[in-house]
């Protein structure tokens, strides 16, 4: 079994398209949402909910009124600012580490378990789907990146597929180290800009500060085809194969919006393009068997 | 006033927005807050005089004072001090810096010292005043860095902060005690999705705030009527243009080459003047 991440540093630069016309395109796999801060795959990929799991992680103080003195003891320790001047507490803010519980001499105190959000088990037309929703400004979005991982890998092992592919996060903070760790390939979709290739780069060199295997596809790529051909430079030189180049389309947005996979929507040349590239990716993962 | 501009969903133009509201008024400071993916800077381009590495305090063992009873292991609720066979492992990674096992270790055998996790950079190009935070590459919690940014709001001034996407602590470290926030969006079933997650944040905060469609005419009407149905002001909308594309793709700002766009940003600021004191209207 192996396992594909899709990654971008950049929001917006088409991850999530990708990974539906992956699902449309992959045999034998399990599909895990992993931006569980504003997960869209389900849009595409339509879930029947089998199965609803509570979320929680982490702990938030709370300040018994009755019992407080006012000594002010929580607020000398707490590092976070989440102690209000009254001596309540901003959840917001509060970090869980149970410091100020501690300190208090009145046990006023109490640290309460965070529901922090939920995860599903799916079936969807492309087979089954592992994906979440974390709780309004919640935390801990890794951990609950880890769990829908580890749900999705066990459901593969089960069944005895040959792929988990995972649609992740933008950024390179907590829940893309969390989206990437362990994977056997990690693919940056990168957009023809700037930007695009600045976080490219930054999120390429948190895949190698984990030793992750790394490929690039150049999406809506006639948008500059100078930065396109920037981009191809720069993937030499850090000796990243680039799977391919997307031509920009506005079927893709057409297809979204009819909650269609590309794949599904039209055989365009995006379509024809991810499935050169989908080949791709199975013929090099298997060769590293 | 302090705008923040933020978004759920990533690339829908919260930068091109941040960037060039900034270059269309006077008297602005301009922070990046998108610790994780900071990419101002490539459209301000500008003169960095000064650079301070933001740091973490994480706990060092002098292992000649512990005697591995374990009270350490007992206070981190992060798992990040674990007594083995009483000798004590630390994993920094998972270290949110309270504090806790330094201050109750009987021995006082925990000190703590300095983790770089990122960096501040303070320039200006012109007029705009410019800060903006870099996480280090590896590093998980972005948090701390966009702390240190917002240290450094001039509040003499048109603040303007570009927020990182998605709806937990970086972004809610980034918008709190703003007085407006511009959620940018765009009309698809996945910027609909996110915009609606952003929405409860920011209500969830009570912070004033208002919508920005981008690429207006690429979607469906759906975020619209989302709009309106929860009367929640749309502030401008901007067509899909393949030079505004293309101006952004070589870093260059909208209002630069299109000066016709600088009186549309003024406008939008008087809507958002407008509009600020009507917290989480529903």
């Amino acid at each position: 079994m192996k396992q594909i991440v899709i990654i971008s540093g950049k929001g917006g630069t088409g991850k999530t398209v990708i990974a539906g016309a992956f699902a449309a395109l992959a045999k034998d796999k399990v599909m895990a949402d992993c931006d569980v801060d504003a997960a869209d795959l389900h849009l595409l990929l339509d879930p029947e909910i089998k199965q609803s799991h509570i979320f929680s992680s982490g702990v938030t103080a709370f300040t018994h009124k009755e019992l407080c003195e006012g000594c002010g003891a929580c607020r000398i320790v707490c590092r976070f600012d989440a102690i209000r001047e009254d001596f309540t507490i901003d959840p917001i803010s509060c970090e869980g580490c149970g410091f100020c519980s501690l300190v208090c001499p009145q046990n006023a105190i109490e640290m309460k378990i965070n529901t922090s959000g939920k995860w599903f088990v799916s079936d969807t037309r492309f087979g089954p789907l592992v994906h979440a929703r974390l709780g309004i400004a919640e935390e801990n979005s890794g951990k609950l990146v880890s769990l829908v991982r580890q749900k999705a890998k066990e459901i593969a092992e089960e069944k005895n597929y040959r792929w988990v592919i995972i649609d992740g996060s933008p950024g390179i903070g907590c829940p893309v180290i969390a989206s990437i760790s362990g994977v056997d390939c990690a693919v940056v979709v990168v957009e023809p800009t700037l930007s695009g290739l600045h976080d490219a780069e930054r999120v390429v060199d948190v895949t190698r500060h984990f030793n992750i295997p790394v490929k690039v596809i150049i999406n809506k790529y006639d948008l500059n085809c100078d930065m396109t051909e920037k981009i191809e430079c720069w993937s030499k030189d850090k000796n990243i194969q680039v799977l391919g180049k997307i031509i920009f389309d506005e079927a893709v947005v057409k297809s979204v919006v009819e909650g269609k996979t590309i794949i599904e929507y039209s055989n365009n040349q995006v379509a024809k393009t991810l499935r050169t590239i989908w080949r791709l990716i199975e013929e090099e993962l298997e060769r590293t068997n | 006033m302090i705008i923040s501009v933020a978004s759920g969903k990533g690339g829908t133009g919260k930068t091109t927005i941040a960037v060039n509201l900034a270059l269309s008024l006077s008297d602005v400071q301009l922070l990046d807050c998108d610790v994780e993916e900071p990419n101002c800077h490539i459209f301000i381009k500008p003169v960095f005089k000064s650079r301070n590495a933001v740091f973490i305090p994480v706990p060092v063992v002098n292992q000649n004072k512990c005697d591995g009873c374990g009270r350490c292991q007992e206070v981190c609720v992060y798992n990040a001090v674990v007594v083995v066979n009483k000798k004590v492992l630390l994993f920094p990674e998972l270290c949110h810096g309270c504090g806790s096992c330094t201050y109750f270790c009987p021995h006082k055998a925990i000190e703590e010292e300095k983790k770089e996790i990122g960096v501040i950079e303070i320039g200006k190009n012109g007029e705009t005043q410019f800060v903006h935070g870099k996480l280090n590459i590896g590093m998980m919690m972005s948090p701390p860095v966009i702390r240190a940014v917002k240290k450094h709001i001039n509040r003499k001034k048109t603040v303007i902060i570009d927020a990182p996407p998605g709806t937990s602590c970086p972004v809610i470290t980034a918008i709190k005690d703003t007085d407006f926030v511009i959620l940018v969006t765009e009309p698809t079933p996945f910027g609909l999705n996110d915009l609606s997650l952003a929405v409860e944040v920011v209500r969830k905060l009570g912070i004033s705030f208002g919508v920005i469609i981008n690429r207006s005419d690429l979607g469906n009407k759906k975020t619209d009527e989302y709009c309106a149905a929860e009367n929640i002001p749309v502030l401008m909308r901007i067509p899909f243009s393949k030079k505004i594309a293309e101006i952004y793709s070589r870093g260059d700002s909208i209002v630069k080459v299109l000066p016709e766009y600088r009186e549309k940003f003024q406008e939008l600021y008087k809507k958002i003047e407008q509009n600020k004191n009507q917290p989480g209207i529903k």
